[in-house]
């Protein structure tokens, strides 16, 4: 955490990394909800210390994406890694296994997730969210876990609330205390899912200051987002959804400006 | 226009109707008690004599002890059945829902009788592989006297009440919690002790509350087992003995309405630490980006159940029998008119 809190921008970083660049593959990922197919064969990379932004109308299929990568969700088809490793199942000759419910949990201590509706669990205060993971999943000593927690709620400027309750806290501050939580098990990858949605305007931009500032630490990170400002200023890469396949991708900025597809154009036009 | 509002100064409306109603009220209940009060019926000398009678006391105990029993008993054993039948396995959760069907749907007193009977129907309890010789035998009868029986009895109906409660309590907590938990790597069992099960029982404590105080005075029937040293039977028994069953039945009403008031305190406590961090509901979700996604205004309103305990609490708080509105019940609870009287011996 300290290291990501210092180091210098994400691009050196991505170099020195060890082992495959690539924090996230997919090779032809499908999901299906009974014959409703909701990702169509998604071929996506994200480079260590990569931000990447995904976009796309409603129900393309980006929330199942990210709880795919994080196996709250199997995949049907195709083949999913972060960090090197096969999500949800182990690969032993040429057969696929399903990982037990306890190395499933494992891995995912490793990606942080935050949620449209924050999703703090209500009858905890703000410093017990942040530390409940560390001491219950992770067994570390609470003192420890108390101290970090603290630094963590400082990096996302809610010191003073440490002891507040949630329904005490506003959707801003609620949401950096997610942040923050799940910072504390310091993730590889975070994934955010709309993370400002669900906000109200005045509130958007306490938010997404924190994601920039973690954005700059080196934090690979995969943001669903409507917030084009962010995608543009923050995102090394821009991925546009529709109807469970990935359209057009590419250098934010050049995306944004200048669209190849159709959907994309059409899209856009809605929403800039 | 920076002058202060003038203050509303109105001739209050009258409620000549409502006074007339709350004096006829007052009037007939202080007849009824002068009334009952000189009655030589309720023989109040013999209710006074009675109300401490060690053996009356002992008896209360009794009571005490198997509504405590029972409850624990019924609680964890209802928490297993609710946990059942959330299970993906369709075996498990139909195992639970045929055991909520018998037990629900035949009456308890019905039940009690057959416990009653269980060494009638089982004179040995076995223990060992089916079909070879047992290692151990039991005699039933030797084995588990009557209080335990009253206690299996009353406990086995009470996990199938219990189960509905607690498993109106795990579904009311917002899926979004389970989430959170499991993508921070919690296990499903962590998920269920840390963070769903203290959310569900600011939902389960009202009706559980609910539940002890029927409990309480379903106990007068464990008669049907026969087990007669609870508060009414014993109650019964002395009358039986002294021909004048009125007096003593007020003592049994008395020691009854005594630990369902202090039941009730108790309820009132606990409601208020499982309420922690929910009690100032304040909005923060708002729809404000609607435009931009359709999900946005499903994420609007309260967190869920938060409502949902009203109904319940103030049943509560009235001493209500019924566990909650929409479990049509019936069980019997007024020791007066249980079937058990003419039995005692
Ligand atoms: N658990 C589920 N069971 C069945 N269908 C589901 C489930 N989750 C998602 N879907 C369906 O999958 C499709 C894609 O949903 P998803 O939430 O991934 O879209 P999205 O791109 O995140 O949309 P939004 O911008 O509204 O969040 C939708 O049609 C949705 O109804
Ligand atoms: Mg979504």
């Amino acid at each position: 955490m300290t290291a990501m809190l210092t180091s210098e921008r994400r691009s050196d970083q991505a170099a020195a990394a060890p082992g495959s660049g690539l924090m996230v593959e997919a090779r032809g990922v499908s999901k299906s909800f009974g014959t409703n197919q909701v990702l169509r064969s998604i071929t996506l990379d994200v480079k260590r210390g990569e931000v990447m932004c995904m976009i796309g109308p409603s129900g393309s299929g980006k929330s199942t994406f990210l709880r795919c990568i994080n196996h709250l969700e199997n995949i049907d088809a195709g083949r999913l890694r972060v960090d090197g490793r096969l999500v949800g199942y182990e690969e032993r000759g040429d057969k696929l296994y399903e990982l037990k419910p306890k190395v499933a949990a494992r891995q995912r201590r490793d990606i942080g997730m935050v949620f449209q509706r924050f999703n703090l669990f209500p009858h905890m205060t703000a410093l017990e969210n942040v530390i409940e993971a560390p001491v219950q999943v992770k067994g570390e000593r609470k003192g420890v876990a108390v101290e970090r927690a603290r630094a963590l709620l400082e990096r996302v400027g809610l010191s003073g609330k440490a002891d507040a309750y949630p329904a005490h806290l506003s959707g801003g501050q609620q949401q950096r205390v997610a942040i923050a939580r799940a910072l504390a098990m310091e993730p590889k990858l975070m994934l955010f899912d709309e993370p400002t949605s669900a906000l109200d305007p005045e509130l958007v931009g306490e938010v997404l200051d924190v994601m920039k500032q973690l954005a700059a630490s080196g934090m690979t990170m995969i943001v669903v987002t409507h917030e084009m400002g962010f995608a543009r200023e923050v995102a090394d890469s821009l991925v546009f959804m529709d109807g469970g396949v990935v359209v057009e991708e590419g250098d934010p900025r050049e995306v944004l400006a200048n669209p190849q597809h159709e959907r994309t154009k059409a899209f856009l036009g809605k929403v800039l | 226009m920076t002058e202060e509002s003038e203050a509303i100064r109105a001739v209050r409306l009258r409620h000549p109707w409502r006074v007339l109603a709350a004096i006829v009220l007052v009037l007939l209940l202080a007849l009824f008690v002068l009334d009952a009060a000189n009655r030589p019926a309720f023989g109040w000398a013999a209710f006074a004599q009675y109300l401490f009678d060690p053996r009356i006391m002992q008896a209360a105990l009794n009571t005490l002890a198997l509504t405590v029993y029972s409850m624990v008993a019924g609680v964890l054993l209802g928490v297993l059945l609710a946990i059942m039948r959330l299970s993906p396995n369709p075996v498990v959760k139909s195992v639970a829902w045929l055991y909520l069907w018998v037990f629900r749907g035949t009456p308890v007193y019905v039940q009690l009788v057959f416990w009653g009977l269980l060494a009638t129907i089982y004179a040995t309890i076995d223990i060992g592989i089916p079909f070879t010789a047992p290692w151990i035998q039991f005699e039933t009868r030797d084995t588990i006297d009557v209080f335990w029986l009253a206690v299996i009895g009353l406990a086995l109906n009470e996990a199938a009440y219990m189960a509905e409660i607690v498993r109106a309590g795990i579904m009311s907590v917002d899926q979004g919690q389970n989430e959170a938990a499991t993508a921070l790597g919690m296990s499903w069992t962590k998920t269920m002790r840390r963070v769903v099960l203290p959310q569900a029982m600011r939902i389960i404590i009202p009706p559980t509350g609910n539940e002890v105080i029927s409990m309480l005075k379903t106990t007068s029937l464990v008669a049907a087992v026969p087990y007669s040293f609870d508060l009414y039977g014993r109650a019964r028994d002395i009358s039986a003995a002294t021909f004048d069953p009125i007096p003593l039945l007020l003592v049994a009403s008395a020691w009854y309405l005594a630990f369902t008031s202090v039941l009730m305190v108790g309820q009132y406590f606990l409601e208020k630490r499982f309420s922690r961090g929910i009690g100032m509901e304040r909005q923060t979700r708002r729809g404000s980006d609607a435009g931009r996604s359709g999900a946005v205004t499903t994420a609007t309103g309260p967190v869920p159940g938060v409502t949902t305990t009203a109904g319940a609490s103030s049943a509560a708080g009235s001493g209500s029998v019924e566990t909650d509105g929409n479990e049509p019940e019936n069980r019997p609870v007024d020791p007066g008119q249980t079937p058990t009287g003419k039995e005692s011996g």
